[in-house]
């Protein structure tokens, strides 16, 4: 599935993301996500700061826009991350397209 | 870059960068009551106990104090009980505990495991094996346990459901007569389960009952004499002699002395006065009434913190531990953080004062090995602080066949213990 930079995406409705201790934990709700005992899935910084953007309103180019500032990057550095990121998080079911 | 997502498992790799949070996991008794009456449970009321179902949590009250765990940042809770399937309530309260973002641990005996109840574990897995216990490998050995008729059965049942739906379980037995005999039985065929990937652990060496008041059963009906001592009575004839406990630790005796080795060089010494060298007090549970305590078995109301405020959670009156507005009968949740944050820490602070433990517990080199707690000494005696004798034989015989001890010593008399424990 390809990811473009006018897509929205949030959440999926089959996990809960919980903030703990500064963490974002991300814990399967139903099969076929993560089933095994034990396991659930973080965030590093940079996943951090992308997810909580994706708020099911802002498409991926505005969550570039809005973490330009942030990150002292140049713009085609933050955009391959936040592309990467939700590549990611869509493949292991943890987002979907608004 | 790579490696935004990272899979962990927990316990492998550390979760918390900036400091872990309050409460890890919380323990939650459902209820005490139980569709099992086993011989040998230090908990269970019959099923059908009209007052103590009256007195348990409601689903509101349980649903407050889920909430209030993940709030504390608890990645898991632990449904125990006596059963937690007998709750009419158990799947609303699972499937809200998996919404709020915490795993499941659920201890069971497997008899209430339903088509339904399978069919939810299977479409929400609880993130946590299911625990299944296991008190016989025939109909007449598992009733002679459970004292149930049809429980054998209905427990298969639930053990077919669980794996017909791909339901992750382990199981654990109960070191009974009846079990004891079907040992290799049992351990071949738990084998077979997908999820265990080591042998079965057994419950052995049995507690007596945590509640010092009531308790009565189907088979020992409370119209006769104390319930409480009519049920330890039957619990002392269940345990094993401290012979036979320890020769069926041995059996396998390559790794057990492997493991004790390991054990004894980090858990072996005096541990001088202070009663709770243990996790007690770390973590939480709550009773089925809302009596939040240090651990599980730790039932004296003095220790606990009642989240219904006024008198002790455990429907054994007061409690020295509860916070300063307790005089509200409101059920108040912040009541678990003020036991973790403070009753808790000053709970383990306490030091013993009986003259029999300072004299025999606080300087003996077995405490490590013992089981003696003041969960146990409570439940035996009635205070924190007394030595179980039941739990000191053991851990004597224990001592004995590591030679640790010689004939006729005792463990609080030695004063080379430290040599000894160096040449396991
Ligand atoms: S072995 Fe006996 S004396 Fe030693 S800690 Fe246990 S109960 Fe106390």
């Amino acid at each position: 599935m390809s990811i473009a930079l006018e897509d929205v995406y949030k959440p999926s409705e089959d996990v809960v993301a919980r903030e703990i201790e500064g963490e974002i934990i991300i814990v399967p709700l139903v099969a076929g996500i993560g089933d095994m005992e034990d396991e659930l899935f973080t965030l590093n910084d940079t996943g951090k700061a992308i997810w909580d953007k994706l708020d099911g309103q802002r498409s991926l180019a505005d969550v570039v826009t809005a973490l330009s500032p942030k990150f002292a990057a140049e713009d085609g550095t933050i955009q391959r991350d936040v592309l990467a990121l939700v590549a990611a998080l869509v493949a292991r079911k943890l987002l979907t397209r608004a | 870059m790579s490696g935004y997502v990272i899979r962990r498992k927990v316990g492998e790799q550390p979760l918390w960068q900036h400091g872990s949070p309050l409460l890890g996991r919380l323990d939650i008794e459902l209820t005490e009551r139980c569709d099992n009456d086993c011989v040998h449970c230090c908990i269970c009321l019959p099923e059908h106990d009209e007052d103590a179902r009256r007195r348990e949590m409601s689903t509101a009250e349980l649903q407050a104090v889920l909430t209030q765990a993940a709030a504390l940042g608890a990645l898991s809770v632990r449904f125990t009980g006596g059963e937690p399937l007998i709750r009419d309530d158990f799947e609303e309260l699972y499937l809200f505990a998996r919404r709020l973002g915490l795993k499941v641990m659920l201890f069971t005996n497997a008899r209430g495991v339903t088509p339904e109840i399978a069919d939810l574990l299977a479409r929400v897995p609880p993130l946590e094996l299911v625990e299944v216990s296991v008190y016989g490998m025939s109909a007449q050995t598992c009733e002679s346990a459970t004292r149930c008729r049809g429980s054998y059965e209905e427990f298969r049942r639930g053990v077919e459901l669980l794996l017909e739906r791909g339901v992750r379980f382990v199981v654990k037995g109960a070191l009974l007569p009846g079990l004891a005999g079907e040992v290799a039985e049992f351990e071949a065929w738990a084998a077979t389960l997908p999820a265990m990937d080591k042998p079965p652990g057994y419950s052995m060496f049995f507690d007596l009952r945590g509640r010092r008041e009531g308790g009565g059963s189907a088979a020992e009906p409370p119209a006769v004499g104390c319930d409480v001592e009519r049920r330890n009575e039957t619990i002392r004839r269940a345990r094993l002699s401290p012979a036979d406990g320890v020769r069926f630790l041995t059996r396998d005796r390559e790794r057990y002395l492997k493991d004790m080795r390991e054990f004894c060089s980090k858990f072996m010494r005096p541990p001088g006065d202070k009663l709770f060298s243990c996790g007690a007090g770390h973590g939480a549970c709550v009773d089925a009434y809302g009596a939040v305590q240090a651990c599980l078995p730790l039932r004296a109301p003095q220790t606990t913190v009642s989240l219904r405020g006024g008198s002790g959670g455990g429907g054994e009156g007061g409690s020295a531990a509860e916070p300063p507005a307790a005089a509200s009968a409101a059920f108040d949740t912040a009541r678990l953080r003020y036991a973790l944050t403070e009753a808790f820490p000053r709970l383990r602070e306490t030091r013993a004062t009986n003259p029999e433990y300072l004299r025999r517990c606080a300087v003996c080199f077995l405490k490590g090995l013992c089981e003696q707690c003041p969960a146990k000494s409570w439940a035996e005696s009635g205070t924190l602080d007394t030595p179980v004798e039941y739990l000191c034989e053991v851990a004597h015989e224990q001592a004995r066949d590591l030679r640790l001890l010689e004939p006729g010593e005792r463990a609080w008399e030695i004063e080379d213990w430290k040599v000894r424990v160096e040449r396991i």
